[in-house]
């Protein structure tokens, strides 16, 4: 099972393979953020925890349509799924190398762009623990998004549309925790519901993921 | 243990394409699947394989004992040689690479990235991940696709090998390989057009 994630993960460091894609648009949405707010410091401090997680969330859905539709046009989902391992560990492990290659980077960069927006001191800390929890659940959910279109031809719009509103629950509790951190409220209700959805999707999603993706490819 | 096959009806985009298919593969033997295009022949390849499910009938001593190459080779272009059956051979829980290699003669390619190679390349590539998945029945879509003709005595050399070493090998092929195989000629299972027979799965679709 190993092997996959690291067949996974080093695919995405070869050329072509993607890595450094989602870390550059973050990096381009939000610093295109104050040329459109405007340089008003006090204004992008009150956006900045939404307009971080915001451009966390389309980064990381821009990796997601080739998650698995380059795997099925080279055939190489087909044998994946004549191999001795389950369909649920494979779409698990792909979601993790998703999130490894894709979320992490953007958990660590974070605080960098949080000082392009002006995000008020206590607000770091808060900021990285949201997006450590809550970028996991995002790359699970996409994953399932991913194997709901892997026969459709060009399905990234396609897999944007269904997996956007997926994202909702995530987007509000993890924002909420990063503005509630950064302007010193207490936080811990939409920590822990944010953690909840994360070990929830974490959970259940891999089965739904198989599941379509057995259907899919029939 | 063999593989037998009773009665199956199997669809392809919801209708059926063969019914009342039966045969049985022992152990040592390879079968040699003929019929004209459209006749199912990949379909009951996959079908096999489990990657869908018959929509009738019953297949014994399948379930993790076949290895299946379609017409994709399932290769990254951005691993090498090494890697790509590597992969597979610890995907299938297996180590050793080096037979496989040396039996389709790609050692001098072991280094190269699979992306650079050439089409007959790939395939005896693809072909060669047949053997370090260590199944014993070989499933088998137009394995000799764009092979040259020494490649294709070296694909013959691994079936025959695989077959005295106790595996069976089931091809969909048109090429004469030499092999003392069966021949099974599926065009009189052909499903009649209008036989929906339950196949209604499109409907959800």
């Amino acid at each position: 099972m190993i092997a996959l994630l690291l067949r996974d993960l080093r695919l995405a460091f070869r050329a072509g393979g993607g890595f450094g894609l989602g870390l550059a648009f973050f990096l381009i949405v939000v610093t295109l953020v104050p040329f459109a707010v405007g340089p008003q410091s006090s204004l992008l401090g009150t956006i900045a925890p939404g307009i971080l997680w915001l451009g966390a969330l389309l980064a990381c859905l821009l990796s997601l349509d080739r998650l698995l539709a380059l795997d099925q046009e080279d055939g190489s989902l087909d044998l994946l799924l004549t191999a001795p391992l389950p369909l649920e560990a494979v779409v698990s492990l792909k979601a993790l190398a998703h999130w490894l290659t894709t979320g992490l980077p953007l958990v660590l960069a974070a605080p960098f762009l949080g000082v392009l927006l002006n995000l008020p001191g206590p607000g770091y800390l808060w900021l990285c623990l949201s997006l450590a929890l809550g970028t996991p659940a995002l790359s699970v959910i996409g994953t399932f998004g991913a194997a709901l279109t892997v026969g459709v031809k060009r399905g990234g719009l396609l897999l944007s549309l269904l997996v956007l509103p997926l994202y909702v629950p995530s987007l509000i509790f993890g924002a909420e925790v990063a503005r509630r951190g950064a302007a010193g409220q207490p936080l811990e209700t939409p920590l822990l519901m944010l953690a909840g959805i994360t070990c929830g999707t974490i959970a259940l999603m891999p089965f739904a993921s198989a599941a379509v993706l057995r259907l899919g490819l029939r | 243990m063999s593989l037998i096959a009773t009665d199956l009806t199997l669809t392809r985009g919801g209708l059926p394409v063969l019914t009342g298919l039966s045969f049985r593969l022992d152990p040592g033997e390879a079968l040699i699947l003929r019929g004209p295009n459209g006749a199912g022949k990949t379909t009951l390849l996959r079908t096999l394989a489990g990657l869908q499910p018959p929509l009738s009938g019953e297949i014994e001593g399948a379930e993790d004992r076949i290895a299946y190459a379609g017409h994709a080779d399932g290769l990254k272009s951005m691993l090498t040689v090494t890697e790509n059956l590597a992969f597979w051979a610890s995907v299938f829980g297996t180590r050793d690479i080096a037979p496989a290699l040396e039996a389709f003669r790609l050692g001098p390619l072991a280094q190269r990235l699979a992306g650079t190679l050439s089409a007959g390349q790939k395939r005896r590539l693809g072909l060669a991940r047949l053997l370090v998945t260590g199944r014993p029945i070989w499933a088998l879509d137009e394995p000799t696709v764009s092979l040259d003709r020494d490649a294709v005595a070296l694909f013959a050399a691994a079936v025959r090998q695989h077959l005295s070493q106790g595996g069976s090998a089931l091809m969909a092929t048109h090429i004469d390989l030499g092999l003392e195989a069966r021949l099974l000629d599926i065009s009189p299972y052909r499903a009649r057009p209008g036989t929906r027979a339950g196949a209604s799965d499109e409907a959800f679709l």
